[in-house]
């Protein structure tokens, strides 16, 4: 394992194995010394031409809990803002002698393209509405903590589609790792072609959240991405939490503990009521914290053994 | 899964072809970690602040087998855990991605306490030198021992055991190989 690009790039026991090595990581956060010396001498870059703050700030303290060191770029502020390409300002910074690369960029495709200009792992931190790889690692290994094996669970997936990463993702990880997804969406942020990809991957679709929800064993919300809406995707906020929103009401139809997921940030009273992000059964917070165990295991796997080595 | 150091092709004690000599049977490993659990006793004074950290991945097994025999004797249960020094290796960087395993302390952890570094083989040295470091991350013992199944010589590092199961001279080239029921199915130490 070279690069993390997608999703695509694990097979599914490379997935698993990650889930192993993240479980080990996780008991570094119960201890004194948050520290292992795995990959000490290793530079990683996180270049962010996103805002972000926990997919940032959880790729840097992972990087650090393994001893590697890790330093910030971030599109504001850098030499961008001044006119310089993606590509002589990744060159830039590579041949300052970086071992890994995260990299989150506004373009689908970034991460792909970047891993072929350089020499160092890339690690895909979200490029535009295409893939988040490690956030659908992480929600796969925090369900799979709660629900045991996800092999016939049933994980409903809520929201804005169209522009999310997020749910590309997560869709083929669920899917490999044996968990049936049903994808629910007004029509409006249905991504085009939806139809031919539900068929070939294997998942359901649906506009009909309260259907989808007393069957569900795990409920993903995504947020509602206005910052890469053109145009009017739904006549109000209003009428989207009252159709498609995680309300009060509609946690009731939820069988008992079942686990409700959000990347972040969250729109609280737009998809998700406060009623349900702070509900007994969220796992907003202990997504964060296994992010961090993943995005540790994920940098131990790529940058801690011979480089192109495979794991024994 | 991760491949055991030292490749097992037979799955009895006794080894078929080759010039594969067992040296330790099954009952003398046992007879071996019941002095190691007395010698420990006598040493320490009792089984009170000892903690025994078996290395992954047959000093797990092992540290249970003499936390077990510990117990017998004096009556009491005594603190037992498991150490992965993966990444505490010195040689991470030379192979490939290797898997690493669990540590788990036991409850009471580990500062202020006598510990016990339990492996099967001491060979180069270089694996005790990562525990010690990973000790180090863990907290603060008030003194590190370290018992082993087998020491077959060719240090590597200033490190030395303070029991030994059987003293094993070998020549470099040879390969010393320790089955556990706990992990192989059955029990053996083998030279060949």
């Amino acid at each position: 394992m070279k690069h993390l690009l997608s999703v695509d790039d694990l097979s599914t026991d490379e997935i698993l194995q990650l889930f192993e090595t993240a479980a080990d990581m996780h008991d570094v956060q119960s201890r004194e010394v948050k520290k292992l010396p795995a990959l000490r001498g290793r530079t990683i870059v996180n270049m962010f031409f996103e805002d972000s703050t926990r997919t940032r700030s959880s790729f840097e303290i992972a990087g650090k809990w393994l001893s590697a060191d890790v330093i910030n770029v971030s599109a504001k502020g850098s030499s961008t803002s001044k006119g310089e390409s993606l590509r002589d300002t990744v060159l830039t910074v590579c041949a300052m002698g970086v071992d890994g690369l995260v990299i989150r960029h506004p373009a689908s495709g970034a991460a792909v393209q970047v891993s072929q200009w350089v020499d160092a792992s890339v690690v895909n931190a979200g490029d535009g509405t295409h893939e988040h790889p490690t956030q659908a690692l992480l929600d796969a290994y925090t369900l799979q903590r709660h629900l045991g094996s996800l092999e016939g669970r049933h994980v409903a997936i809520i929201g804005d589609l169209t522009h999310s990463r997020v749910f590309r993702s997560n869709v083929q990880c669920l899917t490999r790792l044996g968990a049936r997804v049903t994808v629910v969406a007004p029509p409006t942020l249905m991504p085009s072609g939806i139809a031919a990809w539900s068929a070939a991957a294997g998942f359901e679709t649906s506009y009909d959240v309260d259907a989808v929800l007393p069957d569900a064993d795990a409920v993903m919300m995504l947020r509602v991405q206005r910052e890469r809406m053109s145009g009017a995707y739904f006549p109000s906020a209003r009428e989207y939490t009252v159709g498609y929103g995680l309300t009060r009401g509609r946690l009731a139809l939820l069988k008992p503990d079942v686990p409700i997921c959000h990347p972040g940030p969250m729109n609280r009273g737009l998809e998700i009521a406060a009623d349900a992000a702070d509900a007994a059964q969220s796992v907003v917070l202990e997504q964060v914290s296994s992010g961090l165990a993943v995005r540790m295991a994920v940098l131990y796997h790529l940058l801690a053994g011979e480089l192109q080595g495979g794991v024994a | 899964m991760p491949a055991p150091e030292e490749a097992v092709t037979a799955p009895t004690g006794q080894q078929p072809g080759r010039a594969d000599r067992t040296v330790l049977d099954g009952r003398d490993i046992s007879r071996a970690l019941t002095r190691i659990s007395h010698e420990l006793l006598e040493r320490n004074k009792g089984a009170t602040d000892l903690v025994l950290l078996g290395l992954h991945t047959r000093g797990v097994p092992l540290a249970r087998r003499i936390a077990d025999k510990i117990a017998t004797v004096e009556g009491a249960p005594v603190a037992v855990g498991e150490l992965d020094v993966t990444m505490y290796r010195d040689d991470l960087r030379s192979q490939p991605t290797r898997r690493a395993h669990k540590t788990a302390l036991p409850p009471g952890g580990i500062d202020r306490k006598v510990v016990v570094l339990v492996d099967d083989v001491l060979f180069s040295g270089r694996t005790i030198r990562a525990a010690l470091d990973a000790l180090a991350d863990l907290g603060r013992p008030s003194a590190v021992r370290l018992a082993v199944l087998v020491d077959r010589g060719h240090r590597e590092l200033p490190i030395r055991a303070d029991h030994v199961g059987k003293n094993l001279p070998s020549a470099l080239a040879e390969r010393v190989s320790v089955r556990l029921s706990e992990v192989d199915g059955t029990d053996g130490v083998t030279i060949s």
